[in-house]
C-alpha cells in the first residue's frame, strides 16, 4: 500500500518525480500480495464493488491488512467472465466469482498458496482448468499495450500510475525533448488515428502547430457513440491518467495551453474518474501553470455531450463544446487549423492518446515494429455477437479476423457456422467467411469494403440475415442523422423503406440498383462523415451476400429463416413422435395433436411465426423455411 | 490572386472566394437552394455539388463552401455530379411534388420521376428545409424567430413550440427567401399573415395617422424604432405621408 499519500506532495522537477516513483516502488515490494479485483461496468454488473468490500473485510478479520493489498480495477476485457479476480503477483486468475468465494480464497489463496480449481477458467468444451490470467485463450493471442495497465492499477489511484511509470513521457518530453521532437516522434512512430478515420496522427499535430495562432486546443474524444462500442469507455474509467498524459503531450508538441475532455453524458463512471483525476494531476503540478516546474502550462476542463452519435463528429462534437447544437459543417478547412472558436485544435480520440506516452517512452522504432506497413501498433476492438468470448481485446495490427474469432473469441457458440463479421459500427461493413484470413489493418478492411473504424466487431452465425442486418445499421444511422443535408436525411430514410419493403416481401425489381444508387449519392454527396459511411452497411452486404438479397425479393424467401413474413413453419412429420411439447408451448394454439405418436399438425393460418415450436423440439421436427 | 480552371476554362480570384462566386461571376450556371448572398453558407441541399482535382485526387465537394486555391481544376457537370445532382432531385421531388421550383429543376436535369414518390413520408409540403428562412430571420433581421427543429427525418421549420411568434416582426424577409414558396405572406387590410411550414400567425398593420393605409406591420416598426433609438411616434405616418 502506498505510504506516501499524493494530495500532500506536489512535484517540481522531473527528479521530484522520479524520487516520488521510486519511493512508491519501495512500499509495494513491501507489501507482497495483491488482490485485484475488477470494477469496470461489466464486472460492477455482476457486483464486483461488494465483492471488493468482502474481500477488505476478510483481509481485515484475518488480520493480514499490512501483507495484502484489495485493488478494485477498471475492466480487464473479460467481461463475460466478470466479476474477476487477479491474485498477484502469480496472476492466478479467479473467474465468476462470488460473494460466498471471498473466505475461501483468501484462506486457501493468500494463506496456504493453494489454488482453488472451481474457480478456474476453463476454455468451452474443454475440461482443463488455466491458472494464470495470460495463459487463458482469451489472453493469450492478444497485446495489451493500452488497455493492459488496467488489470493493475486503480484508476482513481495518481500513484498507481505514476509507480507502473506514469507521467515519465511527459516529463521526458517536456525536459528532453522539444515540440519538433515530439511530433517527429509522433510522427515516425506511425500512430493513426484510433476513432474512426485512421488519420496520421503526427501530420494532425503539425498542421495545428503550424499555424501562428496564441489560442489552440486540444480535445480528447470520448464521445464513443458506437454502438456496442465501449473501449474508450474502459480506458477513461480504468486509466485515465495516461489520457491526460497523451494530451499533455500533445498539447506540449502543438502549443496548446487548455483542453476538453468531451464525454458522452451516458458514462457516469468514466466522468467521475476523469474529473478526479484532472484534480490530482492538478494538484500534484502535472497540470496547471508551470508543469512539473517547467515553463509549460496546460489545463483540462470536461465536457459532456449529449449523446448523440452524431456529436462525434469532429465539427459536431466542437460546436457542441462552444454550446451549440451538435451539427455537422463542412469542413473544407480543417478544424486542426480552424477548430473550436475558430482557433488550431487538435482533436484525438482516447485510445490514440492513450498511446501517446508509450510511444514517447519506448520510441517510435519500438512502435514502428508493431503492425503492419501502414498500420502500426494495436487496436483495442470490441468482439460481441456470436462469438463465445465476448469483451475487450487489445491485438496487433495485422492480426487476422480468424485469430481474433476464433483464437481469441474462442469460435461461434453452440455448434453453428460463421456468416459474417461487422467491422467498423455502424457505417463499417459486413465481411463473409473468406475474408476472415484478412489481416486487420486500416487498409486491408477499407479494400474489402468494410473498415476499421472505432473497433466495434461484431460476429453473425447462419441464423442472421444480412438484409436483416443491413436494415438495422441503416435504420439506427437513420435515427442518428442530425437532418442538415437532403442525400442523408432523405436518402437514408427512402433507403431504410427499402429495405423494409424487402424484408415484408413486397421487394422489387430494381430494389437492388436503387440501393446502390442511393449509397452512392451518400458516400459522394453527404456532408459529413455519418452520411459519408452509411452506405457501407448495404454496400458491402450487396457485395457479399447479393444472393441473399435476391433470394428476399425475387423468391420471396429468407434464408437464414429471420425475416418473418418470408418465412413459414413446418412440422416433418417424418421426425414428429407427437410428444407434444409444440403443442404446449404455441401461444396460439396453431398446434395440434393427433394423439400419441401422431405427426402434430400446425396450422399455417394461425401461427404468428414467434419461433416456439422451433425452440422447444428436441428432435429437429420443426424446421423454417 | 490564385489561378484555377473551371470546365478547363482559366480563371484568377481572391482565394477567399468560392467557387460557387467565381462560376457565377463567369456566367457558369451551378444550381444551388440554400445558398443567399444575404446569409452565410450553410451548406445542406448539396445541389451545387462540383467535382474538383488536387494534387491528382478527384472528389465531390460543394461549390458553395468550397474556396478556391491555387491549381484547382474544377468540373461543374462531370458524369459523377450529375448522378448524385439527380439523386439529390429525386429525393427532393419525392418530398415537394408540388412545388413549382423543384419540378423546374427536375425538368433542367431530367429526371423525369421519383423512384421514391409513392412511400410513405411523402409529406407534400414545400419545405426543403434549406434553412434559408432560419437564417435569414437569425443572421439578417437578427430576431431568431424560427428555427429548425427536431433531428433527421423529424426536422422542421416551426415557431418555439410551434405557436409561439412573440419574438417574429413580420417582416416577411423568410417568406422573401424560401426559394419553394414554403413559406407564404398575405396582407390583408390591417392584418398580415404569415404562414410557415408548420405554424401561423396573424400581425397588425399599423395604420397611417394621415391618409389610414396600413402601411407596415406594428411589431416590424416597433423593432425598428427600438434599433435606431427612435420614438414610435416618428412611424405615424406612412412613407409617402411622412414628407
Ligand atoms: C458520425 C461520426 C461519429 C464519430 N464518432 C466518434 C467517436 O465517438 N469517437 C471518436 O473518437 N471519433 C469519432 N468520430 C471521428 C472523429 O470525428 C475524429 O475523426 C476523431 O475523433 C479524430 O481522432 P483520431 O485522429 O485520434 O482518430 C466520428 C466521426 C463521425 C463522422
Ligand atoms: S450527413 Fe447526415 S449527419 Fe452529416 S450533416 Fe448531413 S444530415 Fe447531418
Ligand atoms: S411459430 Fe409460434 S405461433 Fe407458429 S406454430 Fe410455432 S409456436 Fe405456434
Ligand atoms: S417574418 Fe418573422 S420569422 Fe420571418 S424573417 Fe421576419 S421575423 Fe423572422
Ligand atoms: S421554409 Fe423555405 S426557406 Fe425555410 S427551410 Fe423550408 S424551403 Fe427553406
Ligand atoms: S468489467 Fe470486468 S472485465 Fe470488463
Ligand atoms: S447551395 Fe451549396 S449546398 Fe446548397
Amino acid at each position: 500500500m502506498a505510504l506516501i499519500q499524493t494530495k500532500n506532495i506536489r512535484l517540481n522537477s522531473k527528479k521530484e518525480l522520479e524520487d516520488h516513483r521510486d519511493g512508491l516502488n519501495f512500499n509495494t515490494q513491501a507489501s507482497q500480495r495483491v488482490i485485484t479485483v475488477c470494477c469496470g461496468t461489466g464486472c460492477l454488473a455482476y457486483g464486483a464493488s461488494k465483492l471488493a468490500q468482502a474481500f477488505r473485510d476478510e483481509i481485515k478479520s484475518q488480520g493480514m491488512e499490512l501483507q495484502v493489498t484489495v485493488k478494485t480495477t477498471g475492466c480487464h476485457g473479460f467481461c463475460e467472465r466478470g466479476p474477476l479476480v487477479v491474485i498477484r503477483p502469480e496472476n492466478t486468475l479467479y473467474q465468476r466469482v462470488k460473494f460466498g468465494d471471498v473466505a475461501e480464497i483468501v484462506t486457501e489463496t493468500i494463506s496456504r498458496n493453494n489454488v482453488i480449481e472451481r474457480l478456474l477458467y476453463s476454455a468451452p468444451g474443454s475440461t482443463d482448468k488455466i491458472t494464470c490470467e495470460h495463459d487463458v485463450p482469451f489472453y493469450k493471442k492478444q497485446m495489451r499495450l493500452v488497455f493492459g495497465a488496467n488489470g493493475y492499477i486503480d484508476p482513481t489511484s495518481l500513484d498507481d500510475y505514476i509507480a507502473i511509470g506514469g507521467y515519465a513521457a511527459l516529463s521526458k518530453a517536456l525536459f528532453e525533448m522539444t515540440a519538433d521532437d515530439v511530433i517527429d516522434e509522433i510522427r515516425h512512430s506511425g500512430l493513426r488515428g484510433r476513432g474512426g478515420g485512421g488519420f496520421a496522427t503526427g501530420a494532425k499535430w503539425q498542421s495545428t502547430r503550424e499555424v501562428d495562432d496564441a489560442l489552440k486546443y486540444v480535445i480528447c474524444n470520448c464521445d464513443e457513440g458506437d454502438p456496442g462500442a465501449f473501449m474508450d469507455r474502459s480506458l477513461m474509467e480504468g486509466n485515465p491518467h495516461s489520457i491526460i498524459e497523451g494530451m499533455l503531450i500533445a498539447a506540449y508538441a502543438v502549443g496548446a495551453h487548455e483542453g476538453y475532455i468531451y464525454i458522452r453524458h451516458e458514462y457516469p463512471v468514466a466522468l467521475q474518474n476523469a474529473e478526479l483525476a484532472i484534480k490530482q494531476a492538478k494538484s500534484a503540478g502535472l497540470l496547471g501553470e508551470a508543469i512539473l516546474g517547467s515553463e509549460f502550462s496546460f489545463d483540462v476542463k470536461i465536457s459532456q455531450g449529449g449523446g448523440a452519435f452524431v456529436c462525434g463528429e469532429s465539427t459536431a462534437l466542437m460546436a457542441s463544446v462552444e454550446g451549440r447544437v451538435g451539427e455537422p459543417r463542412a469542413k473544407y478547412v480543417h478544424t486542426s487549423e480552424k477548430g473550436l472558436w475558430d482557433h488550431p485544435t487538435v482533436l484525438n480520440n482516447v485510445e490514440t492518446l492513450a498511446n501517446v506516452p508509450l510511444i514517447i517512452n519506448k520510441g517510435a522504432d519500438w512502435f514502428y515494429e508493431i503492425g503492419t506497413a501502414n498500420s502500426k501498433g494495436t487496436k483495442i476492438f470490441s468482439l460481441v455477437g456470436k462469438v463465445n468470448n465476448t469483451g475487450l481485446i487489445e491485438v496487433p495490427m495485422g492480426i487476422t479476423l480468424r485469430e481474433i474469432i476464433y483464437d481469441i473469441g474462442g469460435g461461434i457458440p453452440n455448434g453453428k457456422k460463421f456468416k459474417a463479421v461487422q467491422t467498423g459500427g455502424p457505417s463499417g461493413g459486413c465481411l463473409p467467411e473468406d475474408k476472415l484470413d484478412l489481416n486487420v489493418d486500416f487498409d486491408e478492411l477499407s479494400k474489402a469494403g468494410s473498415m476499421m473504424g472505432s473497433g466495434a466487431m461484431i460476429v453473425m452465425d447462419e441464423d442472421n440475415c444480412m438484409v436483416d442486418i443491413a436494415r438495422y445499421f441503416l435504420s439506427f444511422l437513420e435515427g442518428e442523422s442530425c437532418g442538415k443535408c437532403v442525400p442523408c436525411r432523405e436518402g437514408l430514410k427512402r433507403m431504410r423503406q427499402i429495405l423494409d419493403r424487402i424484408i415484408a416481401g413486397d421487394g422489387q425489381e430494381g430494389d437492388i440498383e436503387t440501393l446502390t444508387d442511393l449509397s452512392e449519392a451518400l458516400t459522394m454527396g453527404a456532408l459529413c462523415g455519418l452520411g459519408g459511411s452509411a452506405g457501407n452497411p448495404v454496400l458491402s452486404t450487396l457485395r457479399h451476400f447479393q444472393n441473399e438479397y435476391e433470394a428476399h425479393i425475387k423468391d420471396k424467401r429468407c434464408p437464414a429463416g429471420v425475416c418473418k413474413p418470408l418465412i413459414t413453419y413446418n412440422i416433418i412429420d417424418g421426425n414428429c413422435t407427437g410428444c407434444n411439447l409444440c403443442v404446449k408451448a404455441c401461444p396460439v394454439n396453431a398446434i395440434t395433436s393427433q394423439g400419441k405418436k401422431q405427426p402434430v399438425i400446425l396450422d399455417q393460418t394461425k401461427c404468428t411465426k414467434c419461433g416456439a415450436c422451433y425452440d422447444v423440439c428436441r428432435l429437429d421436427a420443426v424446421e423454417v423455411k | 490572386m490564385v489561378k484555377l480552371t473551371i470546365n478547363g476554362r482559366v480563371f484568377q480570384a481572391q482565394p477567399c472566394d468560392t467557387v460557387l462566386a467565381v462560376a457565377q461571376k463567369a456566367g457558369i450556371n451551378i444550381p444551388t437552394l440554400c445558398h443567399s448572398e444575404a446569409v452565410h453558407d450553410y451548406g445542406a441541399c448539396r445541389i451545387c455539388l462540383v467535382e474538383v482535382e488536387r494534387r491528382g485526387r478527384k472528389r465531390l465537394v460543394t461549390a458553395c463552401l468550397y474556396p478556391v486555391e491555387e491549381g484547382l481544376s474544377v468540373t461543374t457537370d462531370s458524369e459523377r455530379v450529375t448522378k448524385v445532382r439527380q439523386i439529390v432531385i429525386e429525393l427532393l421531388l419525392a418530398r415537394t411534388p408540388t412545388s413549382e421550383e423543384i419540378l423546374a429543376l427536375a425538368e433542367r436535369y431530367d429526371v423525369t420521376e421519383s423512384r421514391f414518390s409513392d412511400m410513405e413520408g411523402n409529406n407534400g409540403d414545400k419545405c426543403i428545409l434549406c434553412g434559408l428562412c432560419t437564417r435569414v430571420c437569425s443572421d439578417v433581421v437578427g430576431v431568431n424567430a424560427i428555427s429548425l427543429v427536431n433531428r433527421g427525418t423529424k426536422r422542421e421549420v416551426a415557431l418555439p413550440f410551434y405557436d409561439d411568434e412573440t419574438a417574429c416582426i413580420a417582416c416577411g424577409s423568410c417568406a422573401y427567401i424560401c426559394p419553394t414558396s414554403a413559406i407564404t405572406l398575405t396582407d390583408s387590410a390591417d392584418c398580415r399573415t404569415i404562414t410557415w411550414p408548420n405554424s401561423k400567425a396573424d400581425f397588425p398593420m399599423k395604420e397611417c395617422s394621415s391618409c389610414g393605409t396600413h402601411y407596415a406591420p406594428v411589431k416590424q416598426l416597433q423593432y425598428m424604432a427600438e434599433k435606431a433609438h427612435l420614438s414610435i411616434s416618428e412611424f405615424d405616418y406612412c412613407p409617402d405621408c411622412r414628407h
